[in-house]
């Protein structure tokens, strides 16, 4: 069965084909296709799966070589796939919580215009972030890496009608390219040292590497995550990304896009390794930091889905401070988890805002966890798993990282962790209780109507597993961190009684956070507290309201002298330099053929005595040099 | 007896010159033509005359050359002088100055 790994990416790809080319005549049936496009591909992983797990554990990484693609001289790249445990999580992830995604949005996105197109793109979406986890060549990796990048353009800006819609879908394409760009690089060095791109042989040569070499290859690499991944200093693309239709914020939030960044460095970690620490330590610093600043814009915003955007954005930083501790499955577990109540918490502010007319405000809502029930109990599962709930799943994977952390001896970062832990708790209960619970409140009275059957489909599944997904790591017989074991290698957790402190402490941390929420948002008096908070802090809430005025920031100092330097080029270099040359050199000749043609009189007596001193002169010349 | 060939290669340097004189400073199309025609003629001796002091026929057959170019620019420069005179009634060379700038 896992001879079967290319069709994993074939179908999803031919459905998009299928459906950018029939698409109009297929109608509303595009939803089902686009869904079995990707349905198909998770039994298929799940079989593969099976496989993998009657293999010896030393044995599980397989490569299935379908065609030579590239071959000059020394350099060879062949499209082959590697199976092995890491690249089959991804594969299962993208295609299970896809699956659940596409099925959603056959409902969310009925009697779209151009609906047919919004599957083909979502399965093209699909089919890319499973060619950049499943590619065992970092040339091919780096084709689903631009693919993902494009399609999240495509998608973002799927309104494009909208001014709004079609400047996210822009920036998140130029600031992802800022990390391409760096990946770009990073892959040439990679490729110049290790004399090949292909993965295995890559990590194999990683240990012979200059720690230099290892260090700028590996910083070049990260500099990639940065962008697809959301962290500082490139994260600023994802809160804007939620321009596009809800469905396609679940998608590249939970299964595609910004996953790639992890998924890239845990299975380059011999690199990472290799560089001897300074570059992981920047990666768990940067993680660590972007966790913490994002959790603090997420505080302010008013929109559901940007609170959700940064929380996003926080969540891929505790990855990465798990990935910059060492521990590379501890970060694929949170991975896995947040895919699903991350899906789950998008999918469900999709419902509240298809219920709503579109309405993503949270001030202008409360109480709907009565008017939609499925949609209320399933979005209070991903509010207590993201919070660190035991024994809801994001307890676990968040729990397993500050171990990590505390166990490598990074105790400044395992703080911030834990403060991000509270803050984490705080600003999702904060969304919560105001959309949720209290008094029902709509915009305008509307009349509010739970999730239709096909939304609700995707919600109840992703919903148990935002409570039970935590038990694919639990110690016990199989867990994820063993079978990830040979691909990413083994992570130390610590033993004894630490690790039971330090969960308590994260749960106790998230609890604050949560009770925080409930005394300001939730009791009936919260409105008091709220604004004499607000009033004693306002320089403070007032900065974080405005994003920290990040994007202006960017804007002064880098879109600004951008543009300064493309009107220098455009209006003095081209247009005085280039073009000045070139018309230069045109008035040059019109000005001395004005003056030479004042030669040709027509007067043939003239041409005749012009004629005849050309030959008297040439004549006495040769006479004089004696050749006559 | 010989005449030396000194006295034909000046008779035709003089014809040479007579023709250049002319066709600079005369107006008319069919006398500018005549002195062409005379220019042409002193390069025919002076073939003629080395072609004989040297003893080869190469002068000679050149000579033929010229006279059958010669005759076929007659042709052809007679009939574009024809066709002037007959639309612009005259055959004056500065009259007919309309390829230039």
């Amino acid at each position: 069965m896992i001879d079967l790994a290319p069709y994993v990416i074939a179908l999803p790809l031919a459905g998009a084909l299928l459906l950018l080319i029939f698409g109009k005549r297929i109608g509303e049936a595009a939803g089902i296709v686009a869904s079995a496009a990707i349905g198909v591909p998770f039994l298929l992983a799940l079989a593969m799966l099976v496989d993998l797990l009657g293999l010896h554990a030393e044995e599980r990484s397989v490569i299935v070589t379908t065609f030579e693609w590239i071959e000059v001289g020394d350099f060879e790249a062949a499209a082959r796939l590697l199976v092995d445990p890491l690249s089959i999580v991804m594969v299962l992830v993208v295609t299970g919580v896809g699956t659940l995604i596409h099925i959603y949005s056959i409902g969310y996105m009925h009697g779209e215009a151009r609906y047919a197109r919004f599957f083909s793109y979502m399965n093209l979406f699909a089919a890319s972030m499973l060619l950049l986890v499943l590619a065992d060549n970092l040339l091919l990796l780096y084709v689903g890496w631009e693919g993902v990048g494009l399609c999240s353009y495509l998608l973002i800006g799927f309104w494009f009608e909208r001014p709004a819609a079609a400047n996210a879908a822009k920036k998140a394409f130029i600031v992802n390219r800022v990390g391409d760009f760096s990946f770009l690089i990073g892959i040439f060095v990679l490729s110049a040292s290790a004399g090949s791109l292909a993965v295995g042989q890559v990590n194999a040569e990683a240990g012979g590497m200059a720690a230099g070499v290892a260090t700028a290859a590996a910083l070049l690499l990260f500099g990639g995550a940065t962008g697809k991944s959301a962290q500082i200093p490139l994260y600023v693309w994802l809160p804007d990304a939620m321009e596009g239709p809800t469905p396609v914020s679940a998608l590249i939030h939970a299964a595609t896009m910004v996953t790639a960044g992890v998924y890239m460095i845990a299975r380059f970690s011999p690199v990472f390794e290799a560089s001897g620490g300074p570059a992981l330590l920047v990666v768990a610093w940067i993680g660590a930091l972007t966790a913490l600043w994002a959790g603090l814009l997420a505080t302010a915003e008013y929109d559901i889905k940007r609170v959700l955007a940064y929380s996003t954005v926080s969540q891929l930083g505790y990855m990465f401070l798990a990935l910059g501790v060492g521990a590379y499955s501890v970060a694929i577990f949170h991975l896995v988890t947040h895919a699903f109540f991350k899906a789950l918490m998008f999918l469900g502010a999709g419902s509240v805002m298809h219920s709503l007319k579109g309405e993503t405000d949270m001030r202008r809502m409360g109480g709907l966890r009565k008017a939609m029930p499925v949609t209320g109990w399933t979005f209070m599962m991903g509010w207590l798993a993201i919070s660190g709930i035991i024994p809801f799943s994001g307890f676990f994977s968040k729990d397993a990282i500050l171990a990590s952390a505390w166990h490598e001896g990074q105790f400044l970062l395992w703080l911030i962790g834990a403060v991000t832990a509270a803050l984490t708790a705080f600003y999702m209960s904060r969304l919560y209780f105001r959309v949720f619970e209290g008094k029902l409140v709509t915009p305008g009275n509307l009349h509010v109507h739970d999730a239709p059957p096909s939304m609700a489909a995707a919600l109840l599944p992703l919903g148990a597993l935002a409570v039970i997904g935590g038990a694919i790591n639990l110690p016990g017989a199989l867990t994820l961190e063993v079978f990830l074991e040979p691909a990413v290698g083994h992570s130390e957790v610590p033993g004894g009684i630490v690790p039971w402190i330090l969960g308590a402490i994260a749960l106790v941390a998230g609890v604050a956070g949560i009770a925080a929420a409930r005394f300001l948002y939730a009791l009936p008096s919260g409105q008091k507290p709220l604004e004499t908070l607000h009033e004693r802090f306002s320089p403070l809430v007032n900065a974080t309201q405005h994003k920290f005025y990040v994007d202006e920031l960017y804007g002064r100092a880098i879109v600004l002298p951008g543009k300064a330097l493309a009107s220098f080029c455009a209006n003095f270099l081209d247009a005085r330099i280039v073009d000045g040359a070139v018309n230069g050199v045109a008035w040059l000749v019109g000005q001395s053929s004005w003056a030479l043609r004042r030669v040709q009189t027509g007067y043939i007596r003239n041409y005749a005595l012009t004629f005849l001193f050309g030959v008297v002169v040439a004549f006495s010349l040769l006479a004089f040099r004696g050749v006559l | 007896m010989s005449v030396a060939p000194g006295y034909y290669l000046a008779l035709a340097g003089l014809m040479f010159s007579v023709g250049v004189v002319g066709a600079l400073t005369r107006r008319n199309a069919i006398v500018i033509f005549m002195f062409i025609e005379l220019m042409l003629n002193a390069i025919n001796l002076i073939f003629v005359t080395f072609s004989r002091m040297w003893g080869h026929v190469d002068g000679q057959i050149l000579v033929f050359f010229v006279l059958v170019v010669a005759a076929a620019e007659v042709v052809v420069g007679l009939a574009i002088i024809l066709v002037i005179s007959r639309r612009r009634g005259t055959a004056n060379v500065d009259d007919v100055s309309l390829l230039k700038w």
